[in-house]
């Protein structure tokens, strides 16, 4: 059976794992969102959300209850269609991204074989969501918010492209899968601990590599607005930044987006350079299935996202520039250049241990 | 029949888009326009199994060039009457430039139709797209290349002496200086008597 020249089968097989996708990632939101506010409380000893179900682990279901049955309240002054299409766009491009992710060998919608491409593609038009929502709202101070949140945003961009440059010098591919894969074998392969101990040249990737796990944590921090780099929702400055205007499902939207983002800037972190669903020591028996392994490393990279939250201090806004054009940039293109030279001298690393 | 039928409907948008950059009263919203533009003619590219070259203008055009077009139209202040005052001083010129614009056109897509197989070499099917492209473009048009890196270059540096001035009296921050210091350099410890303050 065919549709507009389609399998059927192959449609019915895609639309489910969308499906599947959307509903584990969205739960799996939840429970991170709560445990974001759990540790966030922990570091300031407080207790946080306790009081909806056992531990407070329903608190974001009843938040989400709350927000959907507010009112939405559009602003005379306001654009109505833009400020509509803002949120909904922030929360497609942050689910489109989610195409090219492998969880576990396989378990991807889309196996592009520039799956790196895509994901910096559709990150960058994350952009518009905040600055069609700043602009639409005809007020100062979400647009004030939606300016410094997009120019932060393009400026670090530049420095993750860098960043990922030698990932993908050292292993060939932009294929996400093809990334993983070249780290399997144990954690001295992971891209972050490079200590492959017999064969002695590869260990000076080791500085290089692991700062630039460095490097792209925190300007994955600043792609995401997250603390010490949430300067378009500073609130002493600018009330809450780009969405001061948004309420209920408008601002849910928006709010998924953005968590959306920071699970998915960890998933890249897990992917690129703490070797993916692969474990840590190859003993040839898989005690737990590899999608275990990537969702650990995800959810303790989360925690990492969320302990910065609790005890950085928030950067200035100039600080933020020079981190990101004369201190990131520069650093990243000089190792670019040094794992450029290694792959030239000896050859890209062995593929799969 | 899908590849078809997207064609069509992405073609559709990218004129409709095009025509609304044109036609649309609030430059905000040409911008937006002008972004589905980008956009639907990156879907365009797919189609035609160019999806590093689509990728590569969305992430270009649409996710840095658009932004700052976004930046520069927000936060000028058009007068629209005042903009309108010129328009049909500027016809005939407009008129020029759009008439010479369509006839290249015509004329190259007369050509290509007239003779479909010149100057288009299709990279072998199992081949990927960046593998030919990186081939083309680091072998035969290296010079080109280097080329074009210059001129960007240049227009860099164009950019950073154009903005760049030197002003009096300015602080800045200089983070080593911040950090060298030592306590004994910025903190005074004083024994203060109680109700005669430090007395300076």
């Amino acid at each position: 059976m065919e549709v507009f020249g389609i399998e059927f089968s192959w449609l019915a097989v895609k639309l489910i794992q969308i499906g599947l996708f959307v509903a584990v990632l969205l739960v799996g939101l939840a429970f991170l969102l709560l445990m974001d506010r759990k540790v966030w409380a922990a570091v300031q000893m407080r207790r946080g959300p306790n009081v909806v179900g056992a531990f407070g682990l329903l608190q974001s279901f009843a938040d989400f209850i709350k927000f959907v049955v507010k009112e939405l309240i559009i602003p005379a002054g306001a654009d109505k269609a833009l400020f509509i299409i803002a949120p909904i766009l922030t929360l497609v491009m942050a689910f489109g991204a989610w195409a090219v992710i492998p969880a576990a060998p396989g378990w991807v919608i889309s196996d592009l074989n520039i799956g790196i491409l895509y994901w910096l593609a559709i990150s960058s038009l994350g952009v518009y969501g905040i600055i069609i929502g700043g602009w639409a709202s005809n007020s100062k101070y979400p647009f004030l918010g939606a300016l410094r949140s997009t120019a932060q945003m393009v400026s670090y961009e530049v420095s993750i492209g860098f960043i990922l440059i030698p990932v993908i010098l050292l292993v060939g591919s932009l294929n996400l899968t093809e990334i993983v894969d070249a780290q399997a074998g144990g954690f001295w392969h992971w891209h972050i601990t490079l200590l492959d101990f017999s064969n002695p040249k590869s260990l000076v990737l080791f500085p290089i590599m692991f700062y630039m796990f460095v490097l792209f944590f925190i300007s994955a921090l600043a792609e995401t607005n997250r603390p010490p780099f949430d300067l378009a929702e500073a609130e002493s400055e600018l009330v809450a930044g780009y969405q001061v205007e948004y309420s209920s499902t408008a601002y849910l939207l928006f709010m998924i987006g953005e968590y959306l983002n920071i699970v998915l800037m960890c998933a890249m972190l897990t992917l690129l350079f703490l070797g993916g669903w692969h474990a840590p020591v190859d003993i040839g028996v898989q005690f737990m299935p590899p999608f275990f392994w990537f969702a650990i490393k995800l959810v303790f990279m989360f925690f990492l996202f969320a302990m910065v939250k609790a005890i950085v201090p928030r950067y200035r806004y100039d600080q933020l520039m020079r981190l990101g054009w004369k201190v990131f940039l520069p650093t990243s293109l000089v190792a670019v250049v040094l794992v450029s030279g290694y792959v030239v001298m000896f050859g890209r690393l062995a593929v799969g241990g | 029949m899908l590849p078809v039928i997207a064609f069509y409907v992405l073609s559709a948008f990218v004129v409709g888009a095009a025509f609304m950059v044109v036609a649309a009263r609030n430059p905000v919203h040409a911008v937006m326009y002008l972004i589905l533009t980008f956009f639907s003619a990156a879907g365009l590219f797919i189609l035609m199994g160019a999806e590093f070259l689509a990728l590569l203008l969305i992430m270009v055009y649409v996710g840095a060039v658009a932004v700052l077009f976004m930046f520069v139209v927000m936060m000028l202040d058009v007068d629209f009457v005042e903009l309108k005052k010129g328009f049909l001083q500027h016809v005939p010129m407009g008129v020029v430039v759009g008439g010479v614009l369509l006839t290249e056109m015509i004329l190259v897509g007369a050509y290509s139709l007239a003779k479909p197989s010149q100057g288009v070499i299709l990279a072998p099917k199992d081949s990927s797209n960046i593998k030919e492209l990186g081939n083309v473009l680091y072998t035969e048009y290296a010079f080109f290349f280097e080329g074009v890196g210059l001129v960007l270059l240049v227009a860099l540096i164009g950019a950073i002496v154009l903005t760049l001035r030197t002003r009096e009296g300015v602080k800045r921050q200089n983070i080593a200086d911040q950090i060298a210091r030592t306590r004994e350099e910025g903190v005074e410890l004083v024994d203060v008597e109680s109700g005669e303050g430090i007395g300076s």
